[in-house]
């Protein structure tokens, strides 16, 4: 198990190796470059060279490479051109934030996916069933930054239910300390403050979870179907067991592994920035830094976050793989 | 304490069989399809301590019969009709929570595959302990003490570290050990194995056969055997009935039957099986054509288009009904109008067969 683990982080390195080249060159090729982003478009000449020798960027391109490279092992991706501050702090900043929205997201997506699916496949047929097919569709195809808009709109602007924008309200002057706002809020008893980040949550939260919402529903109909077919339901049939415990231990158990799989692959998404959705609701989680970092060519900031969402992704992925074999005894690694 | 909740039937009134199965039907309907009748008017009983063979080609009716019996056909699309008894009391009809408190209890059921019939993600003990605590008013770790029993009693080697395991760690031998294990757990009344050697190799068959043997003259539990493999009958069933389309068309004692065959499709089964002392090289006995090939009964005799016997009388109606079961013999029943004839045979039985 551990070995597992261990080949598994070791296999980070060339992903970020790679990762990093493509991206250094990518943010290279961009036209424009920050100092005119920071400078404006009427920056002299001058101004834009002094700017390059402050930041480093008139050297040749594979020195600036290494010079990155050196201090990103050490965790140091430099500063943003647009706060001035440094990466990984303003990262450390905004990370909680989008793994907030995830969670939130994703407790939607199963808590509403898992139950719609399940029941859909019991009423096999029902319009329950065919409603829930229909939906879990139009929740696949509906774009994300539409649905979003659609529901600011509805709810923040024009009912004025939910927040819209941020990720809590700035005349609450709430004490930071772990970054994640409804957690300090708990931690400090600031309830108010726990509160109205939740309530921050919601909207940018239902938007995300829409799509892992269709699919988890979809795959839990499909599952449930196929096992309540299989031999081992028959026999715990035949066992008279009683029919909670039937579907309890012999058909849910079974039929949520192939859903946990896709579980884990959309947090993965989602934590890897929901640019548009966070954008939508300006709610300052990596999505909306990777946004605005591209339009004032922010090299370091995009450098940095992509880098560091990588890690995150595998760190996700890893995570999936080691809760399936304890889920699944026979893929159970060793 | 398991049957309370079913009105009392007349138990004792019809012998002392445990199971008595009469007329049974089973019809599958499918939306925009004419409705199959799967199970034709079957009727059987086993006695405590008998154990009774069902034998046919797939598709002839006989795991039908046997998931009827149990009542676990599905409830959309499937009809069921005549009368299922176990110990007198009427099962068919009876509501899902009965049956539930009777399954696992009173009548239980072994399973043709023994991979795909244990639950991949849940450890063997615990499949066998829920039966326990399920049916028995038993704490977690007297079921845990009585499941380390009940393996060790079919045979499975180190029973408390196989509890902890779960069914892919085990070999098949074992895992049908295990499905063997958790039927007999309440000590049921009747047992019913439907093709519990099919999946698993020769020596090991043998090795099942004879576990499932010695437990029911152990206990007294009634045995349905569904097979249709004629070495298993040979080896382990009192009685025989012989399915073909939906039908029983021959009864009779193990021996009577392998002696003198009077179907022909009993006989074709018989003839077809190879046989170690046969010459080198001598063909083989198929029955010709497929199961498929079977008419209605409503026509006449669904082996007729197979059979080298069968005459026009075959096809037709004879007061009333096609070709009817009928008394062959001493604990012999018969639906032929052209059986085979053997020439040392009781005279009663030749000549009951030749007077159709």
């Amino acid at each position: 198990m551990l070995r597992f683990i261990v080949r598994r982080l070791l296999q980070l390195i060339p992903i970020l190796l790679g990762l990093s080249v493509l991206l250094f060159a990518w943010l290279r090729a961009l036209p424009g470059g920050p100092a005119q982003a920071a400078l404006g478009e009427r920056a002299t000449p001058e101004a834009i060279a002094r700017y390059n020798e402050l930041f480093g960027l008139d050297q040749p391109l594979y020195v600036q490479y290494l010079r990155f490279l050196g201090r990103a092992v050490q965790l140091d991706f430099g500063n943003s051109s647009r706060t001035g501050r440094p990466v990984i702090e303003e990262f450390l900043e905004r990370m909680p934030g989008t793994i907030e929205l995830t969670v939130f997201a994703m407790v939607f997506a199963i808590g509403l996916g898992i139950p719609l699916g399940y029941l859909a496949a019991r009423r096999h047929g029902s319009w329950l069933d065919s409603a829930s097919v229909i939906g879990s569709l139009l929740g696949v195809a509906i774009p994300v930054f539409f649905l979003a808009y659609l529901l600011r709109l509805l709810f923040a602007v024009e009912l004025g239910w939910l927040p819209g924008s941020g990720r809590q309200e700035v005349r609450i002057d709430a004490t930071r300390i772990t970054n994640f706002y409804v957690l300090d809020g708990l931690l400090t008893r600031e309830w108010d403050a726990a509160w109205d980040a939740f309530l921050h949550l919601v909207l940018p939260g239902i938007a995300l979870g829409t799509i892992p919402l269709a699919i988890i529903v979809r795959i839990t109909r499909a599952s449930v179907l196929d096992v309540v077919n299989e031999d081992y339901v028959r026999t715990a049939n035949a066992k008279g067991l009683a029919t909670s415990t039937v579907r309890r231990r012999h058909i849910l158990r079974n039929a949520l592994l192939p859903v946990s799989t896709t579980i884990g692959l959309q947090t993965g998404l989602l934590l890897s920035g929901a640019v548009l959705t966070e954008t939508v609701f300006a709610f300052g989680g990596v999505g909306s830094a990777i946004f605005d970092s591209i339009f004032a060519r922010d090299f370091a900031v995009l450098q940095g976050f992509i880098l560091m969402l990588a890690v995150v992704y595998v760190l996700v992925n890893l995570l999936v793989d080691i809760s399936y074999g304890l889920l699944d005894p026979r893929v159970r690694v060793r | 304490m398991t049957i309370e909740s079913l009105p009392a039937g007349e138990a004792g009134t019809v012998g002392a069989s445990v199971l008595d199965v009469e007329e049974l039907t089973v019809t599958f309907t499918r939306r925009g399809e004419q409705p199959t009748r799967a199970v034709d008017g079957v009727s059987f009983s086993v006695g405590p301590g008998e154990t009774v063979g069902l034998v046919g080609e797939s598709g002839c009716g006989k795991s039908v019969t046997s998931l009827a019996v149990m009542g676990l056909l599905p409830s959309r699309g499937v009809q069921v009709g005549g009368s299922v008894r176990l110990d007198g009391r009427e099962l068919l009809g009876a509501g899902d929570r009965a049956l539930r408190r009777l399954r696992g209890a009173d009548m239980a059921m072994v399973f043709q595959d023994p991979l795909s019939s244990l639950n991949p993600t849940v450890p063997i003990g615990t499949q066998v302990t829920e039966v326990l605590l399920e049916h028995r008013d038993m704490s977690r770790k007297e079921a845990g003490d009585e499941a380390t029993r009940l393996l060790d009693r079919v045979g499975i080697p180190d029973p408390s570290r196989r509890l902890k395991e779960y069914p892919h760690q085990l070999s098949g031998g074992m895992r049908q050990r295990a499905l063997i294990a958790m039927a007999l757990a309440c000590a049921p009344r009747l047992l019913i194995a439907d093709e519990p050697t099919t999946a698993l190799d020769v020596t090991i068959q043998a090795q099942i056969l004879e576990l499932l043997r010695e437990l029911v003259v152990d206990s007294g539990t009634a045995l349905v055997m569904i097979t249709h493999d004629l070495g298993v009958v040979a080896g382990l069933c009192d009685r025989v009935h012989v399915m073909y389309s939906g039908r029983i068309i021959e009864s009779a004692d193990r021996h009577e039957l392998f002696a003198q065959p009077r179907h022909p499709y009993t006989g074709g089964l018989l003839a077809s099986v190879p046989r170690l002392d046969a010459a080198r090289g001598a063909p083989l006995h198929p029955i010709r054509g497929s199961a498929r090939d079977a008419i209605p009964w409503a026509e006449g005799c669904a082996f007729a288009p197979r059979c080298d016997n069968a005459q026009d009388d075959c096809l037709t109606e004879v007061a009333g009904s096609t070709v009817p079961l009928e008394y062959d013999g001493p604990g012999r029943e018969l639906r032929c109008r052209h059986p085979l004839q053997h020439p040392r045979s009781p005279a009663g039985a030749t000549a009951s067969g030749a007077a159709r």
